[in-house]
């Protein structure tokens, strides 16, 4: 019985372990050759941060970069502040409106993302506003917004209502109200809500590529036209994206281990 | 005159006309364009052009297979991951389950790009030079990869729930383990199986990045064929994507819709 159940466990660990590493291996792959001397993956010539050097000297890649990052950022302020009002307003309203709104917004979550993209651009030709900064705006708020509602909604759920009544006997304005007694109830999920808008507004490749004005580029749209489509300048080009690949991974263990041990640390405090 | 006291109702209409102009109306612009022609004139070619074509409805049928495939494999590995991970009692098991969602946060492309790098890699290596050929193999391996934590996290937060009394009354009762397995925690995690399979299925079967970047622009799926005829005929992409848009509100339908709860990337972490 006893032994059986170590086998058991080793295996257990084992099949973790093993899908674990097979996540892991591209990425570790490219964080390694992105500090050889050569371009090339499978020999390595010799230790160079010749390719971090490339990174932050080739204008174009730290264009596409600080483009990618502005315009996650700028999606994501925007999409937290419109899916936080209208989930606050889709919570007092009638259950009618509330299940329309609802449903609409429900639409870009399970849509295939090429579908709302070529929607949106073909409805922002027709009416002539063709492609442009606030077109991609726009489109990376139809995909975002909606997670910002889905995780501000439970937050005010679980709300204690009788409070902001509370506050409105004390003499409140109803907008003080809201902000000084509703939102600080519910700014856990607007945090949740900012973070996700980021995370999907920096991932997304499809719509950026339809709604984006000419010459615009991203991360995503750079390294898939760098790929698919060889240019002569390439091969250099791809070496300083593993050094990109290693840097944004690197950053994400840090944010991640650094978030957990302050709230391992909070929780002990609490204690 | 008196001014009209502010109600927190009012707060849904940005967001209500934000849905309508950019979300609903571009949907009508969708249906209608499918149902024209180029001259705007009221038309169902499209929508028999595109049912009589044997090549379009052969790539669509590999599309299908190829989404299905991807989805039994994230499956058959996700669901004993998530159940290992559900019921360990190690203390800190959700690092573990973070380490499984953590590459999410690297940008999409890069990491596809990363898969690629690797299969080159490989591909050179003695033995293994079936692999630069390969390219459906690729693909489906490059889209299990990427979407796998779609179908871990909402296999891991249903199961998570099972109540574990369940467990130990089940044993009581003299089940075996795999008969407790089979009838306590395989029925009773079918909300996370319905989710997972809809979340895998659908960018698998639309995600044309993944296809176009490791299956040498060898492999269409259906949200290829859209965006091509985004270039030339929007007509037909507009048909396409209108079946399309049937096809995915149908079966989340029947699967019981999305919960929030059990949201995508790690909202409820």
């Amino acid at each position: 019985m006893n032994k059986k159940h170590v086998v058991f466990k080793c295996l257990k660990a084992f099949l973790v372990g093993l899908v674990l590493l097979v996540i892991y291996a591209p990425i570790l792959l490219l964080a390694i050759y992105s500090f050889d001397k050569t371009n090339m993956i499978g020999r390595f010539e010799g230790f160079s941060l010749t390719h971090y050097a490339a990174l932050f000297q080739n204008s174009k890649v730290l264009g596409m970069i600080g483009n990618t990052f502005l315009l996650a950022f700028l999606a994501a302020i925007l999409s937290t502040i419109l899916g936080t009002v209208g989930a606050l307003g889709m919570f007092y309203t009638k259950k009618r409106v509330k299940m329309l709104i609802h449903g609409a917004s429900q639409i870009p979550v399970i849509n295939a993302e090429i579908v709302t993209a070529l929607s949106l651009t073909v409805t922002f030709v027709a009416v002539g506003l063709g492609r442009s900064y606030f077109t991609l705006l726009i489109g990376h708020m139809v995909i975002c917004t909606p997670f910002v509602v889905l995780s501000v909604m439970p937050k005010l759920k679980q709300m204690d209502n009788s409070l902001y009544e509370a506050a409105l006997d004390l003499g409140a304005s109803p907008f003080k109200a809201l902000w000084k007694v509703v939102l600080p109830q519910i700014i856990p999920g607007v945090i949740s809500g900012f973070m996700l808008a980021i995370t999907l507004s920096l991932d997304d490749y499809i719509v950026t590529m339809y709604t984006r004005p000419a010459g615009f580029e991203t991360i995503s749209t750079y390294v898939y036209n760098a790929t698919t489509k060889g240019n002569a300048h390439t091969a250099v080009t791809l070496a300083s994206l593993w050094a990109l690949t290693t840097i944004i991974f690197v950053i994400i263990v840090l944010f991640v281990v650094i978030s957990n041990l302050s709230s391992i640390r909070k929780k002990e405090a609490s204690k | 005159m008196k001014i009209p006291r502010f109600s927190r109702k009012t707060l849904c209409i940005p967001y209500a006309v934000f849905l309508i102009f950019f979300v609903i109306v571009p949907m009508l612009v969708i249906f209608f364009y499918a149902f024209t022609d180029s001259n705007m004139h009221l038309s169902f070619n499209n929508f028999v052009k595109f049912f009589s074509d044997p090549t379009k409805l052969s790539t669509i049928v590999y599309s299908l297979v190829i989404a299905l495939i991807t989805t039994v494999i994230c499956l058959v590995i996700a669901y004993p991951v998530a159940y290992i991970l559900a019921r360990s009692t190690m203390k800190r098991k959700f690092v573990i389950l973070m380490l499984f969602v953590l590459p999410m946060w690297i940008n999409f492309v890069l990491r596809v790009n990363a898969l690629r790098e690797l299969f080159n890699l490989l591909s050179s290596l003695d033995g293994m030079a079936w692999l630069a050929g390969s390219n459906y193999f690729k693909t489906v391996f490059g889209m299990v990869y990427d979407f796998l934590p779609f179908m871990i996290l909402p296999l891991y937060t249903t199961m998570l729930k099972i109540d574990p009394s369940l467990y130990e009354a089940s044993a009581d009762l003299g089940a075996s383990g795999f008969a407790t397995f089979t009838r306590v925690t395989i029925p009773l995690s079918v909300p996370g199986i319905m989710s997972g399979v809809t979340m895998v299925a659908l960018p698998s079967m639309t995600n044309y990045v993944v296809s176009d970047m490791l299956g040498n622009a060898k492999v269409t799926i259906i949200g290829k064929f859209i965006s091509d005829y985004f270039g030339n005929d929007w007509h037909m992409g507009s048909m396409i994507a209108l079946i399309l848009l049937i096809v995915v509100f149908v079966s989340t339908w029947f699967t019981g819709g999305f919960k929030s709860e059990e949201n995508v990337r790690g909202t409820s972490l």
